[in-house]
């Protein structure tokens, strides 16, 4: 596989979203906004990247019985760094995520992404892998923290185009449910014509 | 590089590496974090004391006290301006949110009067009780210069003086709730 291919497959072919329905639990959770999910999905994506690069380092010295409570413990590790950053240089976006952050370490893109793919190929092809995966993460998360801010409250990135409260359902629990059924239908179809 | 053997030793020796590395990188990252981390916490609640109590110089008095409830704990800031005293800012709280706590900033004025309010911690539901948040709906402004004295912190519903949100009586009522927390430990100090 070339490396442009193994970078945008994390787009639309095998977007851990729209396609794998990986990481659930953040994604329904945040996206409340387009900046919230932005947000969300970078944070991932460095934990996705560095952890992809560490596990693609010591892939050979970690035995096999152990590896997956090894990775468990580096991603851990690089996600207590982002929260601790976060909180210290980023107060006002860690207040928004705060409660989403440590769930990063259950995200199952993270591990999933470690043991079917960093543990196997290598350093290089690990990081485009992270990165591809990672931004596919952040922009599926932006497009439906988007849909459901517009229906939700009449804006975009917090600039308010439309007076009033919009449909309230959409910046509830249940509007995410909807929204993702909406754009999985949607890129299921467009996959099919493509 | 040959595969490490899934041996006893190989694996009691690389799960100790990979957990003393792994420690040793966050209590580096901790110890580098730590100071920024309680300056953002700190800088917070100064804007917060800031923007109930407009204009003062110095906080002289700063401590903590029990809630009538004991649930919890409020923080008593009292402000200067210039050796004159221009306020209290009281960090507030109730129980009763519709999402749990709520924590709620407070400034009174010498005599008693609610100079502003600010939400600093919520849970209320998104588009409904979120509004108590200034930057949601124009809920907190009814607050604004009212002496509880001659204002009855309580829901109408409930027989007060207060426009609960609609579609949100009982995030408003942990609001007034939390208010009148702050109101009452105001006039204890006082006296």
């Amino acid at each position: 596989m070339n490396q442009l291919a193994n970078f945008t497959k994390g787009f639309i072919k095998e977007n851990p979203v729209f396609v794998l329905l990986l990481g659930m639990c953040p994604t329904l959770g945040v996206t409340t906004s387009a900046i919230n999910g932005l947000g969300m999905g970078l944070a991932t994506t460095f934990v996705l990247v560095m952890s992809n690069l560490v596990v693609s380092l010591v892939k050979n010295l970690i035995p096999d019985k152990v590896r997956i409570p090894s990775f468990i413990v580096i991603i851990a590790s690089f996600v207590t760094i982002v929260e601790l950053v976060m909180q210290a240089y980023l107060p006002a976006l860690y207040e928004q995520l705060g409660l989403f952050i440590p769930l990063i370490v259950v995200n199952c893109i993270v591990l999933g992404r470690a043991e079917a793919f960093a543990s196997k190929n290598s350093l290089l092809s690990s990081i485009i892998d992270g990165l591809g995966m990672g931004l596919g993460f952040a922009f599926a998360l932006t497009i439906l923290g988007g849909v459901r801010e517009m229906l939700g409250s009449g804006a975009i990135f917090g600039f308010k185009f439309l007076q009033g409260d919009g449909m309230l359902v959409f910046v509830l629990a249940p509007g995410a449910f909807i929204a993702l059924g909406y754009l999985i239908a949607l890129i299921n179809r467009l996959k099919k014509t493509a | 590089m040959a595969k490490t053997e899934s041996s006893f030793k190989n694996m009691v020796i690389t799960l100790f590496v990979v957990t003393v590395v792994a420690a040793l990188a966050l209590g580096g990252v901790y110890t580098m974090t730590k100071e920024p981390i309680a300056i953002a916490k700190r800088k917070k609640v100064e804007n917060a004391i800031r923007y109930v109590v407009p204009g003062f110089d110095t906080i002289r008095k700063e401590f903590k006290v029990a809630g009538d409830d004991g649930k919890d704990s409020l923080t008593v800031f009292e402000t200067y301006k210039t050796g004159e005293k221009a306020g209290t800012a009281i960090k507030t709280y109730s129980p009763d949110g519709f999402g749990g706590m709520v924590w709620i900033m407070v400034g009174f004025a010498p005599d008693g009067t609610i100079l502003n309010t600010a939400v600093l911690d919520h849970k209320e539901t998104p588009g409904l009780g979120d509004k108590m948040d200034i930057k949601k709906s124009d809920f907190s402004i009814q607050f604004k210069g009212k002496n509880p004295k001659n204002f009855k912190l309580t829901v109408k519903k409930d027989g007060g003086d207060v426009d609960a949100i609609t579609a949100a009586t009982i995030s408003s009522r942990a609001f007034c709730d939390a208010v009148r927390r702050a109101y009452k430990e105001f006039e204890k100090e006082e006296k």
